[in-house]
């Protein structure tokens, strides 16, 4: 007998004669308190994310990539890791060709193990994009895909992540309703509620764990 | 089970009477342990501040993970299905000696030499560091708690806060003894010599195992959740990631994430969500540029069957490990998580560990408890702990012929002249003759009561009968009153 079988056999023999137990999912205790009205979702979202450290900055679709370059300058970041092949980072690219004089653009166009050591110790910073946020819980959702890889919001320490504020959403019952999660999830999902964080000392809160140490939001009010 | 195999790294001190006593005997550790819990108590009410909300929230947690647990064997074979449809290979292991010797044969098959962990207290339960070490193999924890913990050859003594026994100070000399680094109490700057150390040790590891919070029968996914961002890594850069869990931590359907994961996360730090909800579903896809190129899950019973056989012992599978139960507990507060000696401490270890390893090992955890009933009104999932607690003390006295035997070590506690006093005790106050006959004697030949009567007189001064019973003044009472009438 293999464990598994072992395991199921026991686990059978414990519910011989019961029925399962039904279903009382109860939407509306997980959506009521936590649905907004167009006004309220931005300041609900900035609220919570700005009390764990987040920055945030709104913005528009055509000005993004000039705050962009301020936000690294100020900052003197000397390369910014961008996803070259989507529209956010073919905007960046654009803007850069016209501002010669901008930090130094890198892509990541290329399995991890060829850049490993670059990636780790000399990118200080990302901007990816989003597939919205959550108001309820001050998330960002993030998809990775392999335009938009994984590390990329995690190993550098600056992450900036560009937000659509009509992609904002109530809570995280109706993302997975609408983006239909049931049927099938990616590789990977995410959801990012700040940069990283701990407060396994004494429980001081400490920001820059192991993942970025700040986590920049660019909001595009009008997209 | 057997883990003679496995040394661990404290040798666990004496009884647990012992180290209680010793435990609270530390001024520091208690101010340690005061403080926190505290505080993690007041940031779990002011995230609840709708007791309304909070009330339903909890019921129906509850009734997600009951649901789940009365189709269990169903859903870990969807589970099973659906992951292995994603590319995720799932193990399975009755005890941790398997479920080390799973983990092993896959370290061994990409000859493997550093593995990093993320937080899992299931690798706690299997000892895999030791395990692991003992082989040449290198296994770091990168959870600061954790880290801080192994690189002082200690255990976790909180499950979400491994290191809350420590101060700053003590971590600070700590990281300059073992690390070499400047003497400093600056919590900023202890975060970032850890974050340097380990840094190096997410970029060379070969394997990265994690835990799981909760694994979605429905779409095969394994959801964990983090704050530093050491899950993340541990699960997305080395080229293999293993998780390992308890059979107990599947549920149905995607949408009973919601409500748990705000229960979880408000329960155990006060917090709407942590900063990273990790969901991964399978391993890296062609053309994908990072992401492991193995996903391992091993399943873990080790003792979660037997609490599932009975029905009331089961509802301790429902616990999805938010440490809230510890937070409130007024014995764990003042002896601290290390007192239990083992690896879950507080209200949910003492009804958990007996499972996984036999009643007769932890004897006193089912006892020490003063049945307040904190830990049950916390949880978020309502586990009645302190019934189950209760329950266990009854296990733990049975007859070993007493017929229904529930779990292994049960009965380590009986005694049979306990079992003839408590027998002769319920037979004198169901006999009315009998009670009659020995009121009579006891009254009259109460200069003979003993005045050491064991435990109870080490802080109690000994009972004695009065000169008369009550039934005997009520008697002559109540002839008075006939006389007057």
């Amino acid at each position: 007998m293999s464990a598994k079988q072992n395991i199921l056999g026991k686990l059978r023999k414990s519910l011989t004669g019961t029925t399962p137990i039904a279903d009382t999912f109860d939407v509306d205790l997980v959506t009521q308190p936590y649905t907004y009205s167009a006004e309220q979702r931005i300041p609900q979202l900035r609220k919570l994310m700005e009390a764990v450290h987040t920055e945030i900055h709104l913005s528009s679709g055509a000005e993004w990539p000039a705050l962009l370059a301020q936000l690294l300058r100020d900052r003197q970041l000397p390369s910014l890791l961008i996803a070259p092949t989507t529209p956010h980072g073919q905007r960046i690219t654009q803007h850069w060709a016209n501002n010669p004089e901008l930090p130094a653009l890198k892509s990541y166009d290329r399995p991890m193990e060829e850049w490993k050591t670059e990636l780790f110790n000399d990118t200080p910073a990302s901007l990816t994009g989003t597939l919205g946020a959550i108001a309820a819980t001050g998330s960002l959702i993030i998809w990775p895909t392999r335009e938009e890889p994984r590390l990329m919001s995690l190993v550098p320490p600056v992450h900036f992540a560009l937000l659509k504020a009509s992609e904002i959403r109530d809570n995280f019952y109706q993302v997975q309703q609408e983006f239909e999660w049931a049927q099938g999830m990616p590789t990977n999902a995410l959801l990012v509620s700040g940069p990283s964080k701990t407060a396994d000392i004494e429980q001081v809160l400490a920001y820059g764990a192991h993942g970025p140490k700040d986590l920049v939001v660019l909001i595009l009010e009008d997209q | 089970m057997s883990t003679s195999t496995i040394i661990p790294t404290v040798a666990v001190e004496e009884d647990f009477r012992t180290r209680a006593h010793n435990a609270l005997g530390d001024q520091q550790l208690r101010n340690n342990f005061r403080t926190a819990m505290d505080s993690l108590m007041t940031k779990r009410a002011a995230a609840f501040s709708d007791a309304h909300e909070r009330e339903h929230l909890r019921a129906l947690g509850n009734s997600i993970k009951a649901r789940a647990l009365s189709k269990l064997p169903d859903l870990l074979e969807q589970l099973e299905q659906n992951l292995t449809r994603n590319g995720v290979t799932v193990h399975w292991a009755e005890t941790v000696d398997e479920a080390n010797g799973i983990v092993l044969s896959i370290i061994r098959a990409h000859e493997a030499r550093q593995v990093i962990k993320g937080k899992s207290m299931v690798s706690e339960e299997m000892e895999m560091n030791h395990f692991l070490e003992a082989r040449d193999i290198e296994c770091l924890e990168s959870d600061m708690g954790e880290y801080i913990v192994q690189l002082d050859h200690e255990k976790p003594s909180h499950i979400i806060m491994p290191a809350i026994h420590k101060n700053a100070g003590q971590v600070a000399s700590l990281f300059h003894d073992k690390l070499g680094v400047e003497y400093t109490k600056d919590v900023d700057q202890l975060i970032q010599i850890g974050r340097r150390v380990l840094r190096q040790k997410f970029f060379e590891a070969d394997i990265g195992v994690s835990g799981v919070n909760f694994a979605v029968a429905e779409t095969g996914t394994l959801l964990l959740v983090e704050n530093e961002g050491n899950g993340r890594m541990t699960t997305t850069v080395p080229p293999v990631h293993i998780a390992v869990t308890g059979i107990e931590k599947v549920v149905e359907n995607l949408r009973d994430v919601v409500p748990l994961l705000s229960l979880l996360t408000r329960s155990a730090l006060g917090i709407p969500i942590t900063t990273y909800v990790n969901m991964i579903s399978g391993p890296r896809k062609e053309h994908e540029l990072d992401g492991p190129q193995e996903v391992h899950l091993v399943l873990l019973d080790n003792g979660r069957s037997q609490a599932f056989a009975d029905s009331e012992l089961r509802q301790t599978l429902n616990c999805i490990r938010c440490g809230a139960c510890m937070n409130h507990c007024p014995v764990y507060t003042r002896v601290g998580g290390h007192t239990y000696g083992e690896v879950y401490p507080g209200p949910i270890g003492k009804i958990i560990t007996p499972h996984m390893v036999g009643l007769a090992k932890v004897p006193d955890h089912p006892s020490a408890s003063s049945l307040c009933g904190a830990c049950g009104e916390v949880c978020p999932v309502k586990i009645p702990i302190p019934a189950i607690l209760r329950r266990l003390r009854e296990e733990n006295v049975k007859a070993p012929d007493a017929p229904n035997q529930v779990m292994r070590g049960q009965g380590s506690k009986y005694s049979r002249k306990e079992r003839f006093i408590w027998n002769a005790w319920a037979k004198l106050n169901s006999s009315p003759t009998l009670y009659r006959i020995f009121a009579f004697f006891a009254t009259r030949l109460r200069g003979l009561t003993p005045s050491n009567i064991g435990p109870w007189t080490q802080n109690h001064s000994a009972p004695k009968p009065a000169a008369r019973s009550l039934h005997d003044m009520a008697r002559e009472h109540l002839g008075k009153q006939g006389e007057r009438r």
